[in-house]
């Protein structure tokens, strides 16, 4: 019944394949990519689901699985499904925030057939950096973690979401990756959807802290050339055009949660009205290829203006759907950070606020990233 | 990059543990897998990476390619110098 009518172009196969496991995670870092609302343990897919899973998106054309969570070390059967993603041909990638490896584990991974670890770090110093976290000792922990990735040979890339409580290091976070024997280094400015809004007031840097941060991380681009590989994310609030999320909706990539719902992208669910599939119903292909939420927004034709006459609508596709959608109401608008958006205004008035924020005044406090029946923490 | 002038002829080159080369069924291509980067790798890139074994030298790669391909050695060692250096900058081949 939901089949498409027309299908004037065949959808280009998926690349990747983010996974997340599970949604348990021992850190509550306010800016967590996942929904407020999380999935429970108790309805998460097993192993043989996860397992099927994997092949079916290696047969569909999937190329990288990335494994992540919540924290996926949380889950028991993570070296066997590594061994399983090996086995039908994917790369694996292991996004972790460290805690849950031990050294054996470690080990295991790499004989398994794991090709890369992202650690997550969240600052440079380690009481701010436990502070971010929610979690003491997740800094020392990570230190070792490094150790360990390094010690099986397995390349390790580093990844630091920057904020207002640690953005005046962030030039010192990619010294800190090469120091951890990181061939890549994400410093990705914090991009405000889901935990990240709610803390938005809390986590936004001012106009002058990030103009700062931007400059020096590209000047140490130049310094460590050859060494470490550096990917930027620019911070979303004072660009001129929109990002292309996901490489475009339903075009690279699919987003499986852990209780199987399948997303063009991790924060796909703040849309209304959009119909996902599950993979306990649903083949991985027969999703990709008919799930109405893929096709929502897939292509062009979707598009209102500005985007429908734009020369870059199939450039950067109009934005981010959720963007659009929080600051606009509507998701089919263009992605407001463009300056072509009748609601730019409202972003620049957004960013606006934040730039008089002195850099030695601190954060408000932290809604940390907890299941919903537990209490933010302070 | 300070250019491929800089690989010596004695470097052996070699894809790092998560970098693979792969022949990908369902788009008919060679590809080069990396953490978060897919390369599409065309033929002749596809013949130098699958030299590059960390046991053969630069100089036994490009006579090897020299001598199958019947073609001038220099024009060799330049594409295989040019791709190399521009892999290891991105970290994708150790020399």
């Amino acid at each position: 019944m939901n089949a498409r009518e027309t299908t004037p172009t065949p959808v280009p196969a998926p690349v990747g394949i983010l996974a997340e496991l599970t949604h348990r995670c021992p850190l509550g870092c306010p800016y967590c990519s996942n929904p407020i609302e999380l999935d429970s343990r108790a309805g998460e897919l097993d192993t043989e689901t996860w397992k099927r899973v994997f092949s079916e998106a290696a047969a569909a054309g999937v190329l990288h699985a990335h494994l992540s969570g919540g924290e996926p070390a949380a889950r028991r059967d993570l070296v066997e499904i590594v061994a399983h993603c090996k086995k039908v041909g994917l790369y694996t990638n292991l996004i972790t925030s460290g805690i849950g490896i031990t050294r054996e584990r470690m080990r295991e991974l790499a004989e398994a057939g794991l090709d890369h670890v992202q650690l997550s770090i969240q600052d440079a110093l380690p009481e701010s950096a436990d502070r971010i976290a929610g979690y003491k000792g997740a800094f020392a922990r990570k230190i070792d973690v490094a150790k360990w990735v390094n010690e099986v040979g397995i390349p390790l890339t580093v990844n630091a979401v920057i904020h207002r409580a640690n953005i005046a290091r962030a030039g010192r976070m990619v010294e800190f990756a090469v120091e951890l024997g990181a061939r890549r280094v994400e410093i990705a400015h914090t991009q405000y959807y889901a935990w990240a809004l709610a803390n938005r007031k809390a986590l936004m840097p001012s106009r002058a802290q990030v103009d700062k941060a931007v400059a020096e991380v590209e000047r140490l681009r130049e310094v460590y050339a050859g060494k470490i590989v550096v990917d930027h994310v620019a911070p979303d609030y004072y660009a001129k055009y929109p990002k292309a999320c996901m490489g475009g909706w339903g075009k690279r990539t699919l987003n499986v949660t852990p209780h199987g719902r399948v997303l063009p992208c991790h924060a796909a669910e703040t849309i209304p009205g959009l119909e996902f599939w599950n993979v306990r119903e649903h083949s991985v292909p027969d999703i990709w290829a008919n799930s109405p939420a893929f096709n929502a927004y897939r292509g062009t034709d979707w598009m209102l203006e500005p985007c429908r006459s734009c020369p870059r609508k199939s450039i950067d596709f109009g934005g981010c759907r959720c963007q659009a959608l929080a600051l606009t109401g509507d998701a089919r608008n263009a992605d407001p950070i463009c300056h072509l958006s009748p609601y730019h205004d409202k972003v620049a008035a957004i960013a606006a606020t934040f730039d008089e924020v002195d850099a030695n005044v601190p954060a408000s406090d932290y809604i940390y990233r907890t299941l919903k029946t537990q209490v933010p923490a302070q | 990059m300070s250019g491929a002038a800089a690989i010596s002829a004695d470097s052996k080159p070699r894809l790092p543990r998560g970098v693979h080369l792969k022949h990908d069924e369902t788009r008919g291509e060679w590809l080069l897998l990396a953490p978060e980067r897919v390369l599409k790798t065309n033929a002749i890139a596809v013949e130098i990476l699958k030299r590059c074994d960390g046991i053969a030298t630069l100089s036994e790669i490009v006579d090897d390619l020299a001598a199958q391909f019947k073609a001038e050695r220099a024009q060799i060692e330049t594409d295989v110098k040019t791709l190399l250096g521009e892999l290891a900058a991105k970290r994708m081949v150790d020399l």
